[in-house]
């Protein structure tokens, strides 16, 4: 088990580092616009151009950028460790903006994920159960809603009801949990199930189908033959053996939105790791767009190895020998 | 002991079960299924009935129904099931939940999938007796235990901790025959028990059968393909083919006097130790029936090599044939005789 882990997280290094590498070249090679002047002001002199140039660490040759690079993310820098860099832009340290905003995106994402678990796994067991009827039927054409329906769409859709038409929300923007828990609160319940419909959606139709698969087994006979409830039959027997796929799926989605939800934070103004990133990509802010890129490829290797731990208990027959 | 005291109130000479011209028919798109067509028989207790049929015969479903486990959503049921008293068609769902386990248990065909694959093996037979009885989970792991060692598993304590998948088929199946039989049932009903298992093992899981019944009193079905394997285990055989029983009686009354052609079928189909190398196996001609088209008469009539005129047109109906001894067959019980010594008995 240790050593399971342990070769593991040797993966979630490496892969890290080929992402990195990847995005850093492509950054290196196809610049929008060269930054030295970008950021060299109006109408800059050559002299200044090149003053901005090595200011920026821009003078040196790809690889000894890359490993400048590396090195502060790995070993710090003078703002501490792990070393975000200063921002091209600003020129001020990374750090703080992109703590703040990764909690954001992090309140987001936890949010939605636990209402899109707790409607994707119920509307999943009664459509399972209440097969070809018509709750089936519903809930497999809020699926299809789900998964159709843009996030960019719904999000404006339900801000115009419940914002604009209704008054039942306060608006958008995000006020911290401290200054507010109730507007905090409200400010966030829409972004979350937005963001959790489509996810939901999908959810609903995998437990549906494993549930289903389940109600197939032979081992299910034997838990009415001995004379179970049909209640622990359907929630002990069936559901236990169909949420561990769910499990897996759920780390690695996790991950993907600790990185970032951009669509999301934009619609509801939720100043994220999202918009951050949207933003720095516009304006060429390089060592922001590598931060963001380390902490989400982090974030999605991370969480799919928790998952894949986790799946090991839920499901004795792939322990780790 | 409350199981004594109830056992003891049906030994007057009734019967444990007696099934009463049941049929089990199902919808389908493509019409009605007559899986089980007009079954009648009884068990008593401390005997064991093998009932030997092809795939479809209705072999399966039958007791399948004996015990509820066909919804009544996708099936029709016709007739009388009879257990201690009790006709079990008729039987609320929850009451017929708790005979189901307690009153009597089943033991199915793949021990490989028949086990949850996420519970320890001692968890699932502790189940059993925790939907039954108002007892702790101790007693009930307890009980577990105990019946892992009755049913022949070296090391109960650890065995019980262990999960499906690092037992053997043979290891499964002791633990399926554990969790059947955990509540000292009346009625054991092994669904093809041996099916799926290695020839050495086969012959272990039966005679482990054997001694449980007599140790626990039970009355026992075994429901194979295969004739063979009831020959030794079994008191009384019945022969079923398209959803009826076409032949019933004591083993040696089929195995030396069988009556039926069908019967006959299955025993050239079995090798025979006396018959040296000039053997030779005979398949039946022909498939199963569709239980949707069931032919007229004989339902075995198109794959019958002695068919009469008769055999197209009116079914058969079962006719005694000495003692316990019965057969579905229009055939003159002469012809019968003859035919049986000249084919069955001495191959040549």
């Amino acid at each position: 088990m240790g050593r399971y882990i342990a070769r593991r997280l040797l993966w979630v290094l490496l892969v890290v580092i080929l992402v990195t590498f990847l995005t850093f070249l492509i950054f290196f090679v196809i610049p929008p616009v060269d930054p030295a002047i970008l950021f060299a002001g109006r109408a800059p002199s050559q002299r200044l151009i090149e003053e901005v140039r090595v200011s920026l660490g821009l003078n040196h040759s790809f690889w000894v950028q890359y490993a400048l690079f590396l090195k502060r993310i790995f070993l710090g820098d003078q703002y501490g460790w792990p070393g975000f860099g200063l921002s091209f832009v600003t020129r001020s340290p990374i750090r703080e903006n992109f703590l703040t905003r990764a909690f954001v995106t992090f309140q987001l994402a936890i949010g939605a994920a636990v209402v899109w678990l707790i409607l994707g796994i119920f509307i999943g067991i009664v459509s399972a159960l209440k097969r070809g009827r018509w709750q089936d039927r519903a809930s497999m054409g809020f699926a299809l809603f789900g998964v159709s329906a843009p996030v960019f769409w719904l999000g404006l859709m339900g801000l115009y009801i419940f914002w604009e038409k209704l008054h039942w929300l306060p608006g958008t923007g995000y006020i911290p949990f401290g200054e507010s828990p109730s507007q905090w609160f409200l400010h966030f319940l829409l972004p979350w199930i937005v963001l959790a419909l489509l996810f939901a959606a999908f959810y609903a139709r995998m437990v549906r189908g494993s549930l289903l698969e389940a109600f197939g087994q032979d081992w299910m006979r034997t838990a009415r033959a001995k004379g179970l409830s049909e209640n622990k039959v359907v929630y002990k027997h069936a559901l236990r053996a169909s949420l561990t796929p769910v499990v897996s799926l759920f780390g690695a989605d996790l991950g993907t939105l600790l990185g970032g939800a951009i669509i999301t934070e934009t619609v509801f103004n939720l100043p994220g790791l999202g918009t951050y990133v949207v933003r720095s990509v516009q304006n060429g802010d390089l060592p922001v767009i590598m931060d963001v890129v380390v902490f989400a490829s982090l974030a999605v290797a991370l969480m799919s190895l928790v998952a894949d731990i986790l799946y090991a208990f839920l499901d004795p027959r792939v322990r780790f020998s | 002991m409350t199981g004594r005291s109830r056992r003891d109130d049906t030994e007057d000479g009734q019967p444990l079960l007696e099934v009463r011209d049941l049929k089990v028919h199902f919808p389908t798109a493509d019409g009605l299924v007559k899986a089980v067509d007009g079954v009648s028989f009884k068990i008593h207790r401390g005997e064991t009935l093998g009932v030997v049929g092809e795939s479809g015969s209705g072999k399966s479903v039958t007791f399948l129904t004996v015990m509820g486990l066909i919804g009544s959503r996708t099936a029709r049921f016709e007739g009388e099931v009879i257990f201690k008293g009790r006709d079990l068609l008729k039987l609320p769902v929850e009451e017929m939940r708790h005979i189901r386990g307690k009153e009597m248990g089943m033991v199915f065909q793949d021990p490989m999938t028949s086990l949850h694959p996420m519970y320890r093996v001692g968890y699932q037979i502790a189940e059993a007796v925790l939907a039954h009885e108002a007892t702790t989970k101790k007693a009930a792991w307890k009980l577990a235990l105990n019946l892992l060692g009755k049913v022949g598993i070296p090391k109960p304590e650890e065995a019980a901790r262990r999960y499906p998948h690092e037992f053997s088929g043979g290891m499964r199946q002791r633990a399926m025959i554990a969790m059947s039989l955990v509540l000292n049932p009346d009625l054991l009903i092994a669904d093809e028990p041996t099916t799926a298992l290695d020839v050495t093992v086969q012959a272990q899981i039966l005679d482990l059968i054997d001694r449980l019944r007599t140790e626990f009193n039970a009355a026992v079905v075994i429901i194979t393909h295969d004739l063979g394997v009831v020959a030794e285990h079994c008191d009384r055989i019945q022969v079923m083919y398209a959803g009826r029983i076409v032949e019933t009686g004591m083993g040696r009354d089929l195995f030396y006097r069988g009556r039926h052609p069908y019967t006959w079928g299955l025993l050239q189909s079995i090798p025979r130790l006396d018959a040296g190398q000039s053997q030779r196996l005979l398949p039946i001609k022909g498939l199963p029936p569709s239980l949707i088209f069931v032919p007229p008469g004989c339902a075995f009539h198109p794959r019958c090599p002695y068919v009469m005129d008769v055999c197209r047109t009116e079914v058969p109906v079962l006719e005694p044939a000495g003692g316990p001894h019965m057969a579905a067959c229009h055939l003159p019980m002469e012809t019968q005789e003859r035919i049986f010594a000249e084919t069955v008995l001495q191959p040549t």
